[in-house]
Formats: structure tokens, C-alpha cells, sequence
């Protein structure tokens, strides 16, 4: 009996269900039970949070498109906002016919499928990317308005591929072999030389983003991921490996990526991307709602491992004091800081500084420019003043 | 038996990650030969091939001057200059060509070879590489209007900055706290 009336209840609930489906139809109006799923998700209408993109030439998908870090939450770049710099747009991929070609000083020369590479041993991590290119100009004091223009070549993934040094052992990597290159399958045919020490430390070949496959903008199916090391080397679309005793010399790792000094010298072979920390909220282009609390929060991040302290100013680097870092805080990955702060008016300045596992301290733009000068371009680390104003907007510091 | 059964055993239980798994399938010479395009600054790779500057001008103002400009200058914003911008590297505007910054004319040749024309790339035969290159090396003062260069002589230039470059001596920047 109780059963029955059960059975009822369900009936009527169905049938009510649908008489208010058939109402919201005449009337227009939305039903009060809410939208209908969707096979892959969408982000709320309210929210509009998007990339800034920079074509460098008149050739479509050449150039870069920049993350908006004042926007993210945590520590993770959705997939979507993830930054790109492409040197001849984005190629469109079939992954059935993909294949990558390892040969050089190898015993045994391979090439694999896609669906030979899934069926290696896996292994997922989360690691920052950062293009070298990022805040270039920042050693002349560059006045990009915004933390996303001015730092947004960088962007934080959890990352899925095989351990390259599980191909290398499979095809027999010879003791003469120094260097890889490592080749992506766009239309330049992207091109740069790996030491084999990183090839055999911690270099992923990975198919995997953020849980589900690689973006097209990241390399579908398949990037060289190389935790800290500068944005240009994890090739993207990566097709063929080539097992050297000496470095290739690419365009992009002797007339691109590299340092010029105020000697006329220039810098190479510059991998890991050095300590750094920038302030995300509050920045350029916003403004303060009102005295009293403000969250002050960020990023820092290391090539080199895992960041130990983030000191925060908001006297102009006349004094600093240590902000929380939230958990998780791993090695060559966006950390996220936090510092409670109270705006009592008038004119302040906000900067962020880090330290490294290695002691490494983050520098600021003088000391960086008396070593450097201003025009080496790649590789900018300095400290980033942000200056709050009376009325509570945000500018360059 | 019981230790028989033990040994037996084992290897199903100990999951070990075997040394080699047998994925992918052996390339061959001519798989090989089919994808490999690297160009080493010893020359290893270079095909063979000849080109002069003066074959050289005729394909660049087919294929390359709506980029790069008439006689290599570049267009501003847009495209990168391949000519000029000697002695200015140690100064306040240093600009970075081919001439000026390449060490390497091995990376010129391999660079037109796997890029370029920037819309129909890896379509120019050996020898108009070999004459492009000529052409831009000439263009630079580099080689003379005669010379030609193959899979030889290519790697013996030497570019005006083969010194220009060092390994970082990173961390040099020591910050005060």
C-alpha cells in the first residue's frame, strides 16, 4: 500500500513537471526548475573573463594571446585562458595520424602512434609555463597598463604524458648522444635543442591538460613539457626527436631567446626560468571599492624549484612582511600568496618579492638593469610596483 | 611446490615496470630520411646543392620581398629586417639581423629551408635555399656577388657575430634584502 502510494506521488510529481514545462512554454517564462544540462560545460553568461590577443603579423595565429591573471582563482589556468605564442599559427591535427619519430644516436629508431604513446606508463604534474618573452621591455620600465598584459605569457597546468625517459630507454639512447631536438609539426616547424640531462630528468611527452586532452593551442596531441624551463622549449605538436652530440642551432634558440648584454654579448642556452613573483589583485586598471579591508594576492613562481617565501610592500619597498602561501606550493608551479591588508586612503604602493628553494631572492628592476642593462629582453624578473592612487585606482608604480 | 608456485608468482604480483614495452614500430632509413630536416652549424644534413647571390636575388624578389621588404630591410612592426644593424649591438638601439646577430649560416639556410615562404614553407628546392642564403649573406657584405655557396662551403662562412654569444652565468643578479 505504501508502495502504491509512492508509485502515485512520483506520477503526479511528472505529470506536474510537465504541466509547468507546457506553462513556462505559453507564457515565456523561464520554468523555476532551471536550465537543461549540457554535454560539455559553459562558463555563467555574467562571466567574461577572456585572453588579450597580439597577432605580430599579418599571417592569422602568429603571435601571442596573454592569460588574465587578475582574474584567476587558486593556482590552476583553466585551459581556455591558458596564454599561446605561436610562430606560425595553430595547426589542425588529426591524432589518428599523428606520429612521433625518435632517431639520432639511438640503438633502435621508433616511431609511435598516439595510441602507442597512451599505453606507456603515465604521470600527471602541475607546472607553470611561462614564455621567456614575458614582460619584455620590462627592464626599460615598460608601462603596459595591466598585470595581464604586462605578465600574461604565463599560465599554470596539470599536465598527463609519459616520462620521456621512458622513450629514450625504449629506443636506446646512445652515451654520445648531448642534446635533442625537438621539433613540433606546425607549418615553421618550430624547432629547439634540449640538453639530454633535462631529456632524462623530469621531461614529459604529454597528451593531457587539465584533465581532459591537450587544447590545439597547447600542441593536440602532443607537447614536450619541460617543468621550469622557458615557454619556447616545450614544443608544441611534437613530431620528431632527434638524438644529437651537439646543438642544432635554430633560429629561435640563437636569433630569438637570447640576452643581449650592454657589452654586445648575447646570452644562450638560458632554460630555467628564473624566480619571480607578481602581484595579481589588487592591479593596473582596477580600483579599490572603498577603505578598509583588501585582500592583497598573487603569484610566484620558480624554474629552478620550489618557492620558500613571498615578502610583501605596501610602503614602497620601504619595509616588508612575509604573505601566506596556500597549499599545495609545489616545485617549478604558480604559488599562490595572500596578504591581509587595510587601505586607509591616500596614495600607496603594493609590490611583491619572492625567494627560492636555492636562496635566490627576486630582484628589483635596478638590479636587475646593473647586470643586465635594457636590452636583453628575455628572462625579465624584476619586482613589480603597483601604485594605488587616491581614488583607489590602480596604475603603474 | 609451494616455493614453486612462489616463483611462479611472482612476477604477476611484483608489477615491476618492465625496461622495454615493445610500442611503436622500427623507423626505417627512409622512414627517416622522409622527416628528418635538421641542419647542423657542422653542416651535417645540408643536402646537396649549389646557389650564387645573383641566382639568389631573382627567386627573393619572387618570393620574399612582399615581406621582407626590396632589398631585405624588413617592414616595421610586421616583418624582421635581414640586412644592416652591424656595430650596434653594444649600443643603446642594438637591431638584430642575420647579418648583424646570426652566428650561424647554417641556421640561415636551415631556417628558409623548414620556414619559409612563411605560407608555402618546405617547398624551394636545395639550390634556391642555397642562393637565398648567398643572397642574404651578400646583401650583408658577407660573400661576394660570385660566390657560391653548397653543402660545403656553407658551414666554412663565418658570420660576423660567431663570437657574439656566451652561456649565461646564471644567478648573476645577487638582490639585497
Amino acid at each position: 500500500m505504501k508502495k502504491e502510494s509512492r508509485e502515485n506521488r512520483r506520477r503526479f510529481l511528472a505529470l506536474g513537471g510537465g504541466v509547468a514545462a507546457l506553462a513556462s512554454c505559453k507564457s515565456g517564462v523561464v520554468s523555476k526548475s532551471g536550465a537543461h544540462m549540457r554535454p560539455y560545460g559553459e562558463r555563467s553568461p555574467h562571466e567574461s573573463s577572456a585572453r588579450v590577443l597580439r597577432e605580430l603579423t599579418k599571417s592569422p595565429g602568429t603571435g601571442s594571446s596573454r592569460t588574465p591573471l587578475q582574474d584567476l582563482y587558486g593556482i590552476i589556468t583553466p585551459s581556455s585562458l591558458h596564454f599561446e605564442r605561436h610562430h606560425s599559427g595553430v595547426p589542425t591535427i588529426d591524432p589518428e595520424k599523428h606520429e612521433l619519430l625518435i632517431h639520432g644516436l639511438v640503438d633502435k629508431p621508433l616511431t609511435f602512434s598516439m595510441a602507442d604513446i597512451r599505453r606507456f606508463p603515465s604521470v600527471s604534474r602541475i607546472c607553470f609555463l611561462e614564455c621567456s618573452g614575458n614582460s619584455i621591455g620590462g627592464a626599460t620600465g615598460s608601462e603596459l597598463p595591466d598585470v595581464q598584459q604586462s605578465h600574461g605569457l604565463l599560465s599554470c597546468s596539470e599536465w598527463t604524458g609519459v616520462p620521456l625517459s621512458i622513450l629514450l630507454r625504449e629506443v636506446g639512447l646512445q652515451p654520445a648522444a648531448k642534446w635533442m631536438i625537438a621539433e613540433g609539426a606546425d607549418s615553421s616547424r618550430m624547432s629547439r635543442s634540449i640538453p639530454i640531462e633535462k631529456a632524462l630528468d623530469d621531461a614529459m611527452l604529454v597528451y593531457g591538460q587539465n584533465g581532459e586532452a591537450l587544447r590545439p593551442e597547447q600542441g593536440y596531441p602532443l607537447r614536450l613539457i619541460l617543468p621550469g624551463f622557458e615557454g619556447n622549449t616545450n614544443v608544441k605538436w611534437l613530431h620528431r626527436l632527434h638524438l644529437a652530440d651537439q646543438p642544432a642551432m635554430t633560429t629561435k634558440e640563437t636569433a630569438y631567446y637570447t640576452d643581449l648584454m650592454p657589452d654586445g654579448k648575447a646570452q644562450i642556452f638560458t632554460f630555467a626560468m628564473e624566480p619571480r613573483s607578481v602581484i595579481t589583485r589588487p592591479s593596473g586598471g582596477q580600483k579599490l571599492s572603498g577603505h578598509g579591508f583588501h585582500e592583497i594576492t598573487g603569484f610566484a613562481w620558480s624554474g629552478k624549484g620550489k618557492i620558500t617565501r613571498v615578502e610583501v610592500s605596501t610602503t614602497g619597498g620601504e619595509s616588508w612582511e612575509d604573505a601566506r602561501l596556500q597549499e599545495p606550493v609545489l616545485s617549478q608551479a604558480l604559488v599562490r600568496f595572500r596578504f591581509p591588508w587595510t587601505w586607509n586612503g591616500g596614495i600607496a604602493v603594493i609590490q611583491s618579492r619572492c625567494t627560492d628553494e636555492t636562496g635566490y631572492l627576486q630582484p628589483t628592476r635596478d638590479e636587475f638593469v646593473a647586470v643586465r642593462g635594457y636590452n636583453s629582453g628575455y628572462h625579465y624578473n624584476g619586482i613589480k610596483p603597483w601604485k594605488i592612487q587616491d581614488d583607489g585606482s590602480v596604475v603603474n608604480g | 611446490m609451494a616455493k614453486v608456485l612462489f616463483l611462479i608468482c611472482l612476477p604477476v604480483f611484483a608489477a615491476a615496470q618492465p625496461d622495454h614495452f615493445g610500442f611503436g614500430r622500427t623507423a626505417t632509413p627512409a622512414d627517416i630520411t622522409a622527416k628528418n630536416i635538421t641542419i647542423f652549424p657542422d653542416g651535417a644534413g645540408l643536402p646537396i646543392g649549389k646557389g650564387t647571390p645573383k641566382d639568389g636575388e631573382a627567386v627573393y624578389k619572387e618570393k620574399c620581398a612582399v615581406c621582407h621588404n626590396d632589398h631585405g630591410e624588413g617592414r616595421q612592426g610586421q616583418y624582421p629586417a635581414l640586412v644592416g644593424g652591424k656595430g650596434t649591438l653594444n649600443t643603446a638601439k642594438p637591431k638584430k639581423t642575420v647579418g648583424s646577430y646570426w652566428p650561424y649560416a647554417t641556421t640561415v639556410w636551415d631556417f628558409i629551408n623548414r620556414a619559409m615562404p612563411f605560407d608555402t614553407p618546405r617547398e624551394l628546392p636545395p639550390d634556391d635555399v642555397y642562393s637565398l642564403t648567398a643572397y642574404i649573406l651578400y646583401l650583408n657584405g658577407i660573400v661576394n656577388q660570385g660566390t657560391e655557396l653548397n653543402e660545403k662551403t656553407l658551414p666554412k662562412i663565418i658570420m660576423p657575430n660567431r663570437d657574439g654569444f656566451v652561456l649565461d652565468p646564471r644567478p648573476d643578479i645577487k638582490a639585497k634584502r
